[in-house]
């Protein structure tokens, strides 16, 4: 298999609040130190998607999925690491500049929630047609072919393209925002969330759609979501993400069945299944570690893990093979 | 199973909407109820009706709604027909609502614990200056971690899933008999989602509230209640207990709700698509069944009134050609 995406090391962090601007001022008169605490809402996190691959990533929010996810994308810039596309180093450039790029096209990306993220004053062709006129810089009849064509791909009868967003059901506007994306014929699609905001009912045609969609066009996918029932459906592999690092990653299938981190193990049991009266009792308790300036010896899990004892604080476990699968705790 | 009295009966609630493109039926001939110390689920797609049943019964229906026909029987009281005054004391004390996105129900200017305090205040007589120490015990009690400084805080300073915690005390604190919870965790992560149900389950079983959980998610509802009721286009069109409803379920749209459900298929192509969308409710040529016009199994039949569903029959469905009492819902792979 090639690999089409490789994510090593990549970081990212942002300066959060601390003292004001005069303070900081006055300090640096006095000669004082200068630094800010930080929040770190994705740490050394690395791994690759194969071509034809969807990979899911899962994780509560704050975790720092969707950080994640814009920096691969080049909606933002990486604090540190490297995100190769092939043999392009995209790392390089500001993400700004990027938008520019005749790579930007090789990755497109669902958002949450299409109600929210498409402009609503665009009717869905426009929605569509934007990418299509900046990026492969399509004009007059070729525009509205692509367009039509597309929207079709997707589900979407052409006569619902002159309409606004308010004016489309929400399985509607989710077939607009995956026929955006879609319509520069990306390598990778990231998606994040596409069904949260969408009915059961509505939620199996979208899935069934993607997955269609990704054996005609040939796409890899990054599928974003909170509900592994969902992964499980559309993805080869999964990955965990716990406060900012990735904490266990395998194949879908047995990730589900057997899980092996803790972290992991309680986010199963909290999933609702139809067969099976009375909920498992193993519940994570409290809220997550803070993410400002954490311990870098203490495991992020460690205070809200049922299995933490004194090595979870001495030691942060890092990310280690098992078999076909990767964990990083110090009980699997 | 009558054993124990009704907290809530729904008997024959029909609500329309005056729009200016016509009249929408939203619910029509709507019949349920819920036991003293019982959780049942109101499940159906978005549009079906769940929220306007709740609204209505709460007597918060927006103003172009309108109850035309039914009674709400609570105790002896009859919410429907409630004068205003009445309804004002019922409401907060004897029923108590969650809803559906907890940062815009709380209000936005005003420390959570004072939001809390209010409702002791005016609802159980509790005295203005003991009402704040009430309420950081009832935050304990939802379990939010340093209460004293969270009582302090103001909705936006909070996660969504402390934010429903307070929402959860704020409903709670004046120990009602009835509690409605409209998706208490739509917008939450799974894991907060089963923390939220756990804690409102064990609430509502210490103080033997009757619960009434709204939610589209067919899974968390046969997790949840002792009873589902299915609605869908403002009809209730089965009502059984939960067990076997999912095993067996009568009417053919649970049937489809329950195939596309995720976790019953172990792939993709294995699930089924609910076909065809909700009618137009504002048409004045609706089908007695509102379902049959994406109905598989619709045979001629349909075209009569419905069948009267019996309010405390154990298994209802409002259905002319019900699917065969032996039918098994992919039980394989949950016995796994």
């Amino acid at each position: 298999m090639t690999i089409l995406l490789d994510v090593a090391d990549v970081s990212k962090l942002f300066t959060a609040g601390g003292p004001g601007a005069w303070t900081r001022l006055k300090r640096r008169l006095a000669g004082g130190p200068q630094t800010l605490p930080k929040v770190h809402a994705v740490e050394d996190v690395s791994f690759v998607i194969n071509k034809g691959e969807t990979v899911g990533l899962v994780g509560e929010s704050g975790c720092g999925k969707s950080t994640l996810v814009r920096a691969l994308t080049r909606l933002v810039d990486l604090s540190e690491g490297s995100i190769k596309l092939g043999d392009r180093e995209l790392s390089l450039k500001a993400a700004r500049v990027f938008a520019r790029d005749r790579d930007r096209a090789r990755i497109q990306m669902v958002f949450q929630d299409a109600g929210e993220s498409i402009n609503p004053r665009f009717t869905a062709f426009d929605a569509i047609a934007d990418p299509l006129r900046r990026l492969r810089k399509l004009h007059g009849k070729a525009l509205i072919e692509r367009v039509e064509t597309v929207a079709t791909q997707c589900g979407l009868p052409p006569q619902l393209l002159s309409r606004f967003p308010h004016q489309l059901s929400g399985g509607q506007r989710a077939r607009v925002g995956i026929a955006r994306a879609i319509a520069v014929q990306p390598d990778l699609l990231v998606l994040d969330e596409p069904t949260a905001a969408l009915d059961v009912s509505v939620q199996v045609v979208i899935l069934q759609l993607l997955q269609r969609l990704k054996k005609d066009i040939g796409m890899s996918y990054l599928f974003v979501s909170h509900d592994l029932s969902v992964l499980r459906l559309l993805c080869d592999r999964v990955l965990v993400m716990y406060l900012g690092k990735i904490v266990e990653s395998g194949p879908a299938a047995t990730v589900f069945e057997k899980p092996l981190h803790p972290y992991t193990q309680a986010l199963v049991a909290a999933v609702p299944r139809l067969h099976q009266s009375g909920a498992e009792r193993l519940r994570l308790i409290g809220e997550p570690r803070s993410p400002i300036d954490p311990d870098p010896n203490v495991c992020r899990f460690y205070g809200r893990c049922p299995r933490g004892t004194d090595a979870c604080k001495a030691a942060m476990p890092a990310l280690r093979a098992l078999g076909d699968r990767q964990v990083a705790c110090h009980f699997a | 199973m009558t054993a124990a009295a009704p907290a809530l009966s729904v008997e024959g609630l029909s609500v329309e909407f005056r729009t200016r493109s016509g009249i929408v039926r939203a619910l029509d001939n709507v019949s349920f109820s819920v036991r003293k110390g019982e959780t049942i689920a109101l499940v159906g797609e978005s549009g079906s009706g769940k929220s306007v049943t709740a609204y209505a019964t709460m007597g918060i229906l927006d103003p172009a709604g309108k109850v035309t026909a039914g009674r709400a029987m609570l105790g002896g009281l009859d919410l429907l027909s409630a004068k205003p005054s009445q309804l004002a004391e019922v409401r907060g004390r004897e029923i108590a609502m969650i809803f559906q996105n907890p940062r815009t129900a709380l209000n936005p200017i005003r420390p959570v614990g004072r939001q809390i305090a209010d409702v002791l205040i005016r609802h159980r007589n509790v005295p203005r200056a003991a009402a704040p120490a009430q309420a950081i015990e009832m935050l304990r009690a939802v379990g939010i971690t340093d209460p004293a400084r969270r009582a302090r805080a103001y909705p936006f300073e909070m996660s969504g899933g402390m934010c429903q915690r307070v929402m959860i005390a704020i409903a709670l604190a004046a120990k009602p008999s009835l509690l409605i919870a409209d998706e208490p965790t739509t917008g939450l992560d799974v894991t907060t989602q089963a923390v939220i149900m756990d804690l409102v389950s064990d609430l509502a079983r210490d103080m033997g509230m009757a619960t009434i959980f709204i939610t589209h998610d067919l899974a968390l509802a046969g997790q949840r209640s002792s009873r589902i009721v299915v609605m869908h286009a403002g009809h209730v069109v089965e009502n059984a207990a939960t067990k076997d409803l999912l095993a067996h379920p009568r009417h053919p749209y649970t049937a489809e709700l329950i195939a596309a459900t995720p976790d019953a298929a172990a792939s993709l192509d294995k699930l089924a698509s609910v076909s065809g969308s909700l009618p137009d409710l504002r048409r004045t040529d609706l089908p007695p069944c509102r379902y049959s016009e994406r109905c598989p199994r619709k045979i001629a039949a349909c075209a009569q009134p419905l069948p009267h569903t019996t309010l405390d029959a154990d298994h209802a469905a409002a259905c002319w050609h019900p699917l065969p009492i032996r039918r098994v819902v992919a039980p394989t792979e949950s016995a796994a």
